[in-house]
């Protein structure tokens, strides 16, 4: 093991992207394959909002009358697990590519085959699960979370296909996982301490110890599923001494940490962001690693606050309700530092400050009405209700989606080494901001008012609001295409140049290496201050 | 100037060119889920169909794959190309992965428990489940291990002495026995090295075998079915899948004992070696945790 050998493998020192397909095909290079996530990623996002359009479409007014309850039923399931599993997590996933080996100083992600072999499993997985609604019977119906018996006793068929497809998922996001973990722990450039890393690393660092601990578990929960369904077991049956609020345990142990999973690296951007356009340093850099710790430990142990009214004893109510709240607490620790940096900053707009404003204010939104759900009585009459839907969304449409876009501005110049198109980016900004209120703030109204989730008809007293929602969703829809239509305009590298800083306030290795960032960066490690 | 000390101070650390490896694993891994799925539907529905050859096709893939890039890596092992910070990353890496499988057993280990602890006693009407029982299922008693159903599906309960008893000494020796080869590697000592590959990978067999007639006795004579309840799903399930994990590992061990007799080994550099064993250690507390809950308790 000299160093002189280790020369061997690099004779052919090019600096630049080999061409033509086999480039994304067989790719190593952490920033090649930072772009197919992302750009895959982008697709799903539009894929699923088209479903959710089929939704809005049918709920624009009472009454069925655009598609039948079942493919209503498929539309509603899959625009979660796509959004979920095709479009948020890919989209961090491929941020971390490109920017954690920027961010700590390291030529490229530990593994790189594996990374590899970690991005082309999702298109493979994503094509079987869509193949499926067209298959006989159609695809799944029963909602993301694939409660039993409605994805057992009550599934169509093509459940076996869902199954496989969300094992392969699984194996794709450990795979991912694994890698930022040990590329974070093993690669960092000498001086690059635990306490020096950006937010972002720290962030995902959490997330990748999150992912590896829990899709196992969902890989569980649908195995069990599988074998319910098709083999005779009766883990989800009470005649065999199964329990179908079981599921719901497995499930949500699952699906908890999975939702901070799709936040914890949104906090990272937003703490990079801020800064930046604050020209001051974050604030309080300590409390938002161990709050992000603790969020994550948390996480654990809170996850039947989705089940209240599955008939828990009170012991049990309690509990899960006085940790839950706990969360709140690191959550607010994380807000108030993010505004305590803004406090007495020389502030200026540009695009991606502007998304992460809306963050802070939106994702706030969405933190109190999850601590409304969290009281167990309220959630007795708001469980199940749109309540719920308005909750989600905002954490996660005008949260994880819109740090995901902060954090495409705000890297993009770097990427492209050219600015983008900021007018379209306002018009983006701007449109998105007031449709995504419009489509998802009136939620909260109905509701309260008690109209069920998914269900395709609704009773009359709800028809004003459900016309706005859908109004406003559709107008985000269409705003999401401004967005594809900049990212083209990027990527055919059209444009001012940058320079390397990009952004005034900016700082951190990823802002020293030229714009745009060379296909190989610190083959040697970089000096940290 | 400053950059040439720099790199005299640090290893480069290797970052493969572009390879076909990944994207051949992929599309196994399409061909495995398809076809799965597909053949579970077909067997179902009775019908006849492509669901099983392309379960095998990818299957098959999935092996080419894994001999060609396992190939790869070890000819750029042997060529020197990877350096200490490497190999960390494929030990943390490894160590990571077997964390995640631990969490996949987790969720097994945690519906066995959920059952035992809470589903059946509320199914007996504990806690504020006098109804239930009383309306539902007036005939049935919460015992563990649960020989008849609420349903009433009767089945009979697999014992600890015996064949469970003998797998488990027969694991824990194999474990041993493996550490011990992975000592003499150390030391290199070769022949010593061989024999105890030899005798760990004899072991596992001979756990495998023992473990088929188990389920041969548990299907025919002892009415314990995959279908039998609860009881026999947790039985099934779990041990299936840590049958499936001695498998793997016992094929993991004999690809090591050809690159042993091949001489691929050297006491600094023998991750492939040190992960093998690894994996097969796990594989082993998961049975010793197996047979505490699944068997004696
Ligand atoms: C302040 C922190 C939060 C609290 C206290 C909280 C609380 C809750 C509660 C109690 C529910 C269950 C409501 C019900 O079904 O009756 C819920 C649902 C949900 N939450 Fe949160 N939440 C928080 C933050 C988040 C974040 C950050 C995300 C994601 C980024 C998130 C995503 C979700 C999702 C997806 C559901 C609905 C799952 C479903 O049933 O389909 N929540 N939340
Ligand atoms: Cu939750």
């Amino acid at each position: 093991m000299s160093t002189a050998t280790t020369e061997l493998g690099h004779d052919d020192h090019h600096h630049h992207a080999p061409s033509g397909i086999k480039r994304w095909l067989y790719t190593t290079n952490h920033k090649d394959i930072g772009t197919l996530y992302l750009w895959f990623a982008f697709i799903m996002f539009l894929i699923g909002g088209a479903m959710a359009m089929v939704i809005r479409a049918e709920l624009f007014q009472p009454g069925l009358q655009i598609v039948d309850p079942n493919f209503f039923n498929q539309m509603t399931t899959v625009h979660g697990l796509i959004m979920v599993f095709g479009a948020v997590m890919p989209a961090f996933t491929g941020l971390a590519n490109w920017l954690v080996p920027m961010m700590i100083g390291a030529p490229d992600m530990a593994l790189p085959r594996m990374n590899n072999w970690s991005f082309w499993i999702l298109p493979m997985a994503f094509s079987i699960l869509l193949a499926s609604l067209f298959m006989e019977g159609g695809g799944p119906a029963f909602g993301w979370t694939f409660y039993a018996p409605l994805s057992t006793t009550y599934s169509n068929d093509t459940t076996a296909l869902f199954v496989f497809s969300v094992h392969i998922m699984g194996i794709s996001s450990i795979m991912g996982a694994i890698n930022v973990i040990v590329t974070i722990f093993n690669m960092r450039a000498p001086g690059m301490t635990w306490m020096k890393m950006p937010l972002f690393v720290w962030t995902w660092l959490i997330t990748a110890f999150l992912l590896i601990a829990v899709m196992p578990v969902l890989a569980g929960a649908v195995t069990m599923v599988l074998t319910d369904k098709f083999f005779g077991t009766s883990f989800f049956s009470a005649s065999g001494g199964g329990d179908p609020v079981m599921f719901q345990h497995i499930f949500w142990f699952f699906g908890h940490p999975e939702v901070y999973i799709m936040i914890l690296p949104a906090f990272g951007i937003i703490s990079a962001i801020i800064p930046t356009f604050s020209r001051k340093k974050l604030f309080g850099y300590a409390s938002m690693v161990y709050a992000t710790t603790s969020i994550a430990l948390l996480s654990f142990i809170v996850w039947a606050h989705h089940m209240f009214t599955t008939g828990m004893p009170v012991g049990a109510e309690l509990f899960f309700m006085f940790a839950t709240m706990l969360i709140s607490v690191p959550t607010g620790v994380k807000v108030f530092n993010w505004v305590a940096t803004m406090w007495r900053g020389s502030l200026t707009f540009e695009v991606p400050m502007l998304f992460a404003l809306a963050f802070i204010v939106l994702f706030t939104i969405g933190g109190l009405s999850g601590l409304m759900l969290a009281i167990v009585p309220v959630d007795f009459q708001y469980h199940d209700t749109y309540f719920v839907v308005a909750h989600f969304h905002y954490v996660l449409v005008t949260g994880a989606i819109f740090s995901i876009m902060a954090a495409v501005y705000y890297w993009l110049p770097k990427w492209t080494g050219k600015m983008f198109d900021i007018t379209l980016a306002k018009w983006h900004f701007w449109c998105s901001l007031i449709s995504v209120n419009v489509l998802f703030f009136p939620m909260h109204f109905v509701g309260l008012a008690g109209m069920p989730r998914r269900i395709p008809d609704y009773a009359l007293q709800f028809a004003d609001f459900n016309k706005w929602i859908s109004l406003g969703g559709f107008a985000f829809g269409l705003s999401q295409l401004i967005f594809l239509a900049l990212l083209i305009k990027a990527c055919r590298k059209k444009g001012e140049p940058v320079s390397d800083q990009v952004w005034e306030g900016a700082e951190g290795l990823e802002w020293e290496i030229p714009s745009p960032a060379p296909y190989h960066t610190f083959e040697t490690p970089p000096v940290i201050k | 100037m400053a950059q040439q000390q720099q790199e005299q101070v640090y290893e480069k650390y290797y970052v493969p060119d572009q390879s076909p490896w990944p994207i051949v694993g992929a599309v196994a891994l399409f061909l495995i889920a398809y076809g799965a799925g597909n053949f579970v539907i077909e067997q179902t529905k009775g019908e006849s169909g492509y669901g099983g050859w392309t379960l095998l096709a990818g299957i098959a893939t999935l092996i080419f794959m894994l001999v060609g890039w396992f190939r790869n890596q070890i000819h750029e092992s042997m060529s020197g190309l990877y350096s200490a910070q490497l190999g960390r990353s494929y030990r943390q890496g490894m160590a990571w992965f077997i964390f995640s499988e631990v969490m996949f057993f987790a969720a097994f280990f945690g519906a066995l428990f959920y059952a035992r602890v809470i589903a059946l006693p509320w199914l007996d009407g504990a806690s504020n489940n006098a109804m239930t029982a009383e309306v539902l299922w007036p005939n049935f008693e919460a015992i563990w291990p649960l020989t008849k159903t609420p349903g009433g599906v009767e089945t009979t309960a697999m014992g600890w002495m015996g064949l469970p008893l003998y797998n488990t000494i027969i694991l824990l020796i194999s474990s041993v026995t493996c550490h011990f080869a992975h000592v003499a590697l150390e030391k290199q000592q070769r022949t010593k090295l061989i024999a105890f590959m030899a005798v760990t990978i004899l072991l596992g067999l001979f756990f495998l075998v023992l473990q088929v007639e188990e389920y041969v006795h548990a299907y025919r004579e002892m009415n314990l079915t995959l279908q039998s309840g609860i009881y026999g799903n947790t039985f099934f399930l779990l041990t299936g899948f840590h049958g499936m994990h001695v498998t793997l590992g016992t094929i993991i061990l004999i690809v090591l004992f050809l690159r042993i007799l091949k001489g691929h080994f050297t006491p600094e550099n023998h991750f492939a070696f040190q992960a093998g064993s690894w994996y097969w250690h796990f594989v082993d507390v998961v049975w010793v945790m197996l047979f505490f809950f699944v068997y004696i308790l």
